[in-house]
């Protein structure tokens, strides 16, 4: 290293170290990385299960993955989309897009004031460029070549030529609407990002499972799972109830879909505000209820079988539709039963439901048809302390085993197997009875406020995206000068980005300004 | 004719279709090896958009040029007998047919061919029949082994007229996609070639195709008519239809990550040919990476990973 080249690391002032980083954000290449950047780190969280999407997919991991599942949650797999590393990435493509956007708008700003480039000295030595001569006057053809030239800014000068004649010399530029439509699309590209965040701020999404005969209110303890974003108050939600009269569903019932789900459909009665009065509501997939500024959408559906329980005196101390999440597409489904109330001890009751069961060969019941056409109801059971009393929230659909006994039959576990308006009496002298079948509704009640900020950025995009990559810049140069009784005209065209048929363009051209001129007599050409 | 009938009727034009493009293909495969010692006689006929006409330089076509003329006749065949088991799934099943990933693939490869026979006409590349043929051929015969279902209604989840937007959008995307990934094969095969080989021992097929520059622009333009096409299916269409269906426009469903991310990769081939040191070759590959992302959704994702748009069966 000679003494006249600077090292550059310790001569940078921090000013200039910053304008370095920023002029390395902001370079096409490391915009080009970071968006590949971008889509690679997207990817773990389409293989793993992600708490956003479905929070019970993580947990059921983390328990099938007891040694490698904590790290990857460490890492922060299971929430790949809220991460730091992938805000990181999108933020720094953000401020890469933005630093790109700016300089580039003042440019264009610039450009769209200034006139055509001159037209240059040798116009054949361009790669696409040639020479004709005709009979017209330079003035004719300069016509010429506007009117094959079409929409274009034109300027048009007189030059005198160092041999003492002179010239008409035409440059014009066309398709500056490319670089709008190019700006478009990344203005729209931030107005997107910026839209997505917002809706995600002020926005909230709940899942509620709702029983048929039963009404759901708009209120926090109503919801299943719930989440909001940063800016929206839990204490805003607006109140509206959601009575759930009837669940219809239909399924295939021949052919090789046989059990296909063919519609669902809930209908009731819904009220807007606190006293509001009743309207009739149907709800069906693709076909939301808009209420209170929150669209009520039907995402699953279920069996409640309605189980009674009545102590040893003959006292009902149980009577409840029990939702059973479904597990397959045949609505095999697994629930839990919790008895407080019954004596002499607590019981918890944990099995399954089969909306059309048929039994094996092997004595295993199973269901074979989504529609209830012979539903059964199977459980074990167990006595003791249901825990619910220590001041732990407990899930409805997990039966806290921890200070609980299980009744048996010999080694197996002692069984309650229950069809419609069955009973059975347990060891401990209560009776259980599947009184009735319910089916439930899975609604997910969602407010997106600002939606239309993303839907007319990304609209936007598009039209600027097609506008950027259909309409091509060009600039065209024509040069006209008389020789004696001919014009003889050179034209050249350029376009920013090179192009393999540009000849070919250019033959175009000449051809549509040759049509407009008087060809030179053969005679007089020699 | 029943329904039954008419679901026959359509898998027998799906198979004879399929048999046919194999034909095709070895009509094409042919055309490559007829030329395996002939020199680049025949003028870069194919400018596209240009006016420039084939120089004819031999009056009598060649075997080669014969083959190839046989692989496209048998193309247009095939997907003339491919257009009639589509439309017959169609009114079997008394909708529009593609509800599922089988029909998906037929519908694909319907409209990726009907591409492909088009830009033949205006810009010549029939020197990309091979690879479209041959694909074709893959993509249709394994679905028909591994994800056919009969025809039948739809689950309530499809049961909307966005279904016609939002698909018929991914599958031109996809279709051209795939040809656009064809001419960046070819084009990779001949750009190394002329940089690897000496004047005088340029024979054979690859020396009739046009120069690797006339294949980038092609390949260039396919992917710029669908991209945006691209962009509406999975970034617009998806995702209203998504907010009417779920409740949410946009979820990070496997689905929606993988067409994220093959929008990425597209984005970044786009921008990649206006920016130095990565035009011409690592352009093509940022093409073809994301072409393959686009199989992964396609394949990868219905019948692997699951999720919220899993209607492989």
């Amino acid at each position: 290293m000679t003494d006249d080249r600077p090292d550059l690391a310790s001569e940078l002032s921090p000013r200039e170290f910053l304008r370095w980083i920023w002029r390395q954000l902001t370079s096409m290449r490391t915009a080009l990385s970071l968006l590949l950047l971008l889509a690679i780190v997207a990817i773990p969280g389409s293989l793993l299960p992600q708490r956003g999407v479905n929070p019970r997919l993580v947990e059921a991991y983390l328990i099938d993955h007891p040694t490698v599942g904590p790290v990857l949650d460490t890492l922060g797999l299971f929430s790949v989309y809220t991460s730091p590393w992938f805000s990181g990435v999108y933020l720094l493509l953000m401020v890469s897009l933005v630093g790109c956007i700016l300089p580039r708008t003042a440019v264009y700003l610039r450009a769209l004031r200034a006139r055509p480039p001159k037209v240059p000295r040798n116009l054949l030595r361009f790669p696409a460029s040639s020479e004709l001569v005709t009979s017209s006057s330079p003035d004719e053809v300069v016509a010429a070549a506007r009117t094959a030239l079409g929409r274009a800014r034109v300027d048009v000068v007189e030059r005198e030529l160092p041999d003492g004649g002179s010239a008409v010399e035409l440059s014009a530029e066309k398709g500056y609407l490319r670089e709008a439509g190019n700006l478009l699309f990344h203005v729209s590209i931030v107005v997107v990002l910026v839209g997505v965040a917002m809706t995600a701020l002020l926005g909230y999404r709940g899942a509620a499972i709702v029983v048929e005969g039963d009404r759901f209110s708009n209120v926090l303890t109503q919801y299943d799972e719930f989440g909001s974003g940063a800016l929206f108050d839990r204490d805003d939600l607006p109140p509206f109830t959601v009575t759930l009269d009837d669940f219809a569903a239909t399924y295939q019932v021949d052919g090789p879909q046989r059990g296909a789900p063919r519609s669902f459909e809930a209908t009731g009665t819904y009220a807007e505000g606190v006293d509001g009065s009743e309207h009739p509501f149907s709800i069906r997939v693709n076909h939301p209820l808009e209420v209170g500024g929150a669209s009520v959408f039907l995402v699953g559906q279920g069996y409640a079988p309605v189980i009674r329980v009545t102590d040893p005196d003959g006292q009902v101390v149980y009577d409840e539709a029990v939702p059973f999440l479904p597990a397959d597409a045949s609505y095999t489904s697994n629930g839990v039963v919790k008895v407080p109330e019954a004596r002499p001890e607590q019981l918890g009751f944990q099995g399954f439901f089969l909306p059309t069961f048929v039994q094996g060969d092997d004595g295993a019941t199973r269901s074979v048809f989504p529609a209830p056409l012979a539903p059964i109801l199977g459980l074990f059971v167990w006595h003791g302390d249901l825990g619910l009393d220590d001041g732990r929230p407990q899930s409805v659909y997990v039966l806290d085993k921890t200070k609980m006994t299980q009744y048996m039959t010999g080694d197996k576990g002692y069984r309650v197997s229950l069809q419609k308006g069955q009973s059975q009496k347990l060891p401990d002298g209560n009776t259980i009875t599947f009184v009735d079948l319910k089916q439930f509704a899975r609604f997910q009640i969602a407010a997106t406020p600002g939606i239309e900020v993303p839907l007319v950025g990304i609209v936007a995009g598009l039209i600027g995206l097609i506008g950027s990559l259909s309409i091509r810049p060009r600039r065209t140069w024509v040069r006209a000068r008389r020789e004696g009784s001919r014009t003889v005209v050179e034209v050249a065209v350029l376009d920013r980005v090179p192009r393999v048929d540009l000849p070919a363009d250019l033959e175009r051209f000449t051809g549509r300004m040759t049509e407009q001129l008087v060809p030179v007599d053969e005679g007089d050409a020699s | 004719m029943t329904l039954e009938q008419l679901g026959r009727l359509s898998n027998y034009s799906v198979v004879s279709a399929t048999v046919i493009l194999a034909l095709a293909f070895v009509a094409y495969a042919a055309q490559w090896g007829l030329a395996r010692n002939v020199a680049a006689v025949r003028q870069p006929v194919a400018v596209p958009g240009g006016a420039e006409a084939p120089a004819l330089d031999d009056l009598e076509p060649d075997r080669s040029d014969v083959a190839g003329g046989i692989g496209y006749s048998l193309t247009s065949l095939a997907t003339l007998v491919l257009a009639v088991g589509v439309v017959t799934r169609g009114l079997s099943a008394e909708r529009v047919p593609w509800g599922n990933m089988y029909e998906f693939s037929c519908v694909g490869i319907l409209v990726a061919l009907v591409a492909y026979l088009v830009l033949v006409r205006v810009w010549d590349i029939d020197w990309i029949g091979a690879l479209v043929t041959v694909f074709a051929m893959i993509v249709l015969g394994s679905s028909m082994l591994f994800v056919y279902v009969p025809p039948g209604p739809l689950v309530p989840a499809l049961d909307s007229y966005w279904l016609v937007i939002h698909v018929i959008g991914a599958i031109t995307a996809g279709a051209a996609f795939l040809v656009g990934a064809a001419a960046s094969i070819l084009y990779l095969l001949k750009a190394r070639a002329e940089a690897r080989t000496p004047e005088d021992e340029r024979v054979g097929f690859l020396w009739r195709m046009p120069s690797s520059a006339v294949i980038d622009q092609v390949a260039y333009r396919v992917h710029a008519f669908a991209f945006p096409i691209w962009t509406f299916a999975a970034l617009i269409a998806g995702p209203i239809w998504a907010q009417a269906a779920w409740g949410r426009y946009w979820g990070w469903d496997a689905k929606e990550v993988w067409a994220f991310i093959t929008w990425v990769f597209y984005a970044a081939y786009l921008h990649a040919r206006a920016t130095a040191g990565w035009r011409g070759k690592a352009a093509a590959i940022l093409a073809l990476v994301a072409f393959a992302t686009f199989l992964f959704n396609y394949i990868g994702v219905n019948l692997f990973v699951g999720g919220l748009h899993s209607y492989a069966t």
